[in-house]
């Protein structure tokens, strides 16, 4: 399932986040494409400079939580007042009240694991998978543009120091397809 | 990162000591990587052999049978239920920080929520086994999940008791997740710094191929927004639906509305004052002192003041209810509270809750470790005394004088409590051995907080 983007990048290494938004926001406005950012915090600011789409992430939760709420309530329903009613203390069979708790529970605990497992697949986080390392340090103190590359490479590259990169390279890896 | 540094005259940095990127990852990775000190080997055996006071004894009251406790016909619930409640509150402060503060936006939690939490998942092991051992016959503990059977019956689920196995078992999958999920960059940070092959193994296995992409990164945090939000509601919920295990009784001093709102509140008091009491030593131990800074400490404490104030709050209204109610039982039960031979009991829940954390009004005790860990400590105690009045005092003046009864604990009681604390400390010095104890990628995106630096 996981296929590597192919072909040869330029990376840009900034060694502040802060730099490394404002070389990326100049290297858009110069109309070129960027493949990917690669930080050891989430940066605020380059959402816009991948063109990313919000997340749908919530509306898994919605639909699993759901889900999680009609089986819940169902299956108290069905266990208490349909397949083997039993006379507890005068209570009604069918004591809705009574089941709202485990219902909230199970609503919530099937929204979260689903929405964690659809978080995994989707970013293909797994055990044993092979991360894309492009710098050992871009999860310590290193900020990376990926570009891939092209004709005005030279271009890109001075913009790129020019803005505080402290190392420019040229590389295979450049991240997984969306 | 370089250039010359101003710090905010309005605010304080969350990170006191001036520090790259770089070295935040060796301030706190480093200690993992090293091997661990002489203190934790000394700490951690004594820890273990707590461990083993509890197993051994454990064994004995499956063997024997749960007769080998101090109760009787009146006293049917006691030290055992005071425990498991003590323990279930004490895992409210993890959730609270990473889940409520994450959505209140809350930066200085960043420091603190790792380790918070891991005691938060901890405390709700060590609370889970009494319920367990309560059963009498623990081999027969799935009995409480709804599966097709040979008995051919399903479960009660009227019963708040089988809410309490729903509500707590959910509390800890989500709160071992949202863990878990908050760990991955961590060990993808730790794996990419690994030099043996068999340790960049294990952190490779343990990151899941984390590489900090943007792309990845947006999704983690709505991930983690979708958590807390899913996160902070089920916090109320534990403890709301533990104290329905009382509330739903007709037992007078039990059979009250205002228990879910005060048992959450004492819950997240008690996990508070835990929190702070641990952290104190970590920090110490660790020399996270630039992390977890006494702002930090300062914080929670002003969470332990109004929290400790709502508890005794929670403690008059019950008083005045009781009388203004006009119930006869409920007017004795509280008057023999404070009167009866449990008084001392409940006086000591009283000065340790309500009247001792006032101190911390006082910013110079609350910025003075040594104090707030004394207080910190103070508060737990008189949780534990809130749980044993609740429970003990209210059973055992029955309603027919011929049946009234004390209680007191046999040593079995006693050292499978102490065993309790054995597990914690166990399980919480292999968390600061092992895994990063703060999160090293959040406190970095707080790391700018009131500073700017000259870009030359």
């Amino acid at each position: 399932m996981d296929k590597k983007v192919q072909g040869e990048f330029v990376i840009g290494v900034f060694d502040d986040e802060e730099k490394l938004v404002k070389a990326g926001t100049l290297v858009k406005r110069d109309n070129f494409h960027i493949q990917d950012f690669f930080t050891p915090f989430p940066v605020h600011g380059l959402d816009e400079l991948l063109d990313i789409k919000r997340s749908r992430l919530p509306f898994v939760t919605f639909v699993a939580g759901g889900m999680g709420l009609i089986l819940a309530l169902a299956f108290q329903v069905w266990t208490s007042a349909v397949d083997w009613p039993i006379n507890v203390g005068g209570k009604p069979m069918l004591s809705i009240p009574a089941f709202i708790p485990i219902t909230f529970e199970l609503m919530v605990l099937c929204g979260a694991l689903t929405t964690v497992a659809a978080f995994l697949f989707r970013a293909k986080l797994f055990p044993g998978q092979i991360p894309v390392t492009i710098d050992r340090r871009q999860l310590d103190d290193q900020f990376l543009i990926v570009i891939p590359s092209g004709e005005k490479n030279a271009e890109l590259e001075k913009l790129l120091r020019d803005n505080g990169a402290v190392k420019v390279e040229k590389q295979m890896a450049g991240g997984r397809n969306e | 990162m370089s250039g010359k540094e101003h710090t905010s005259f309005l605010r304080r940095p969350l990170i006191t000591k001036e520090r790259t990127y770089g070295e935040i990852t060796n301030d706190v990775l480093n200690s993992i990587e090293g091997g661990p000190t002489n203190t934790w080997y000394i700490l951690f055996a004594i820890a273990v052999l707590t461990l083993i006071v509890g197993l051994v004894v454990v064994g004995y009251q499956l063997r024997t049978g749960i007769g080998v406790w101090g109760l009787n016909k009146t006293i049917g619930w006691s030290w055992d239920i005071t425990n498991f409640v003590f323990w279930v509150g004490i895992g409210h402060a993890g959730t609270f920080i990473s889940a409520i503060l994450l959505l209140f936006r809350q930066k200085w939690r960043t420091s603190i929520n790792r380790a918070a939490e891991a005691m938060t998942l901890i405390a709700v092991c060590c609370a889970g086994i009494y319920p367990v051992i309560h059963m009498g016959r623990p081999w027969l503990a799935h009995w409480v999940f709804p599966y097709p059977n040979t008995r051919a019956i399903w479960l009660n689920f009227r019963s708040p008791l089988l809410w309490d196995v729903f509500a707590i078992s959910t509390y800890l999958t989500v709160s071992a997740v949202f863990w878990y999920i908050g760990l991955i960059p961590d060990f993808g940070t730790l794996r990419d710094r690994a030099v043996t092959p068999l340790r960049k193994k294990i952190y490779g296995m343990l990151s899941f191929g984390w590489d900090g992409s943007h792309r990845t990164w947006h999704r983690y945090e709505i991930l983690c927004l979708i958590l807390a939000g899913l996160a902070a509601p089920l916090v109320v919920s534990v403890h709301t639906i533990v104290s329905m295990d009382f509330a739903t009784s007709v037992i007078p001093g039990w059979h009250t509305t205002i228990f879910p709102p005060y048992f959450v509140i004492g819950a997240v008091f008690s996990g508070f004052a835990m929190v702070s009491s641990l952290l104190i030593i970590t920090r110490k131990a660790m020399k996270f002192e630039h992390f977890i800074t006494v702002a930090h400490i300062e914080a929670m404490c002003k969470v332990i003041i109004l929290t400790g104030m709502l508890v005794g709050f929670a403690y008059a209204t019950e008083f005045f209810i009781a009388w203004y109610g006009g119930n006869e039982y409920e007017r004795y039960t509280f008057i023999n509270r404070a009167t009866g031979p449990y008084a001392w009991a409940y006086w000591t829940m009283v000065s340790c809750n309500v009247i001792w954390p006032q101190l911390l009004w006082i910013k110079a005790i609350r910025t003075n470790l040594t104090l707030v860990f004394i207080i910190t400590v103070i508060v737990n105690i008189g949780m534990w005394f809130e749980r044993f009045v609740i429970i003990t005092t209210s059973l055992h003046r029955d309603f027919l004088p011929s049946s009234w009864a004390m209680y007191s604990p046999t040593w079995v009681e006693i050292c499978t409590f102490i065993g309790s604390f054995g597990l914690f400390f166990t399980l919480f010095l292999l968390f600061i051995r092992f895994l990063p104890a703060i999160a090293v990628s959040e406190v970095k995106s707080v790391y700018k907080f009131a500073r700017n630096k000259d870009h030359n």
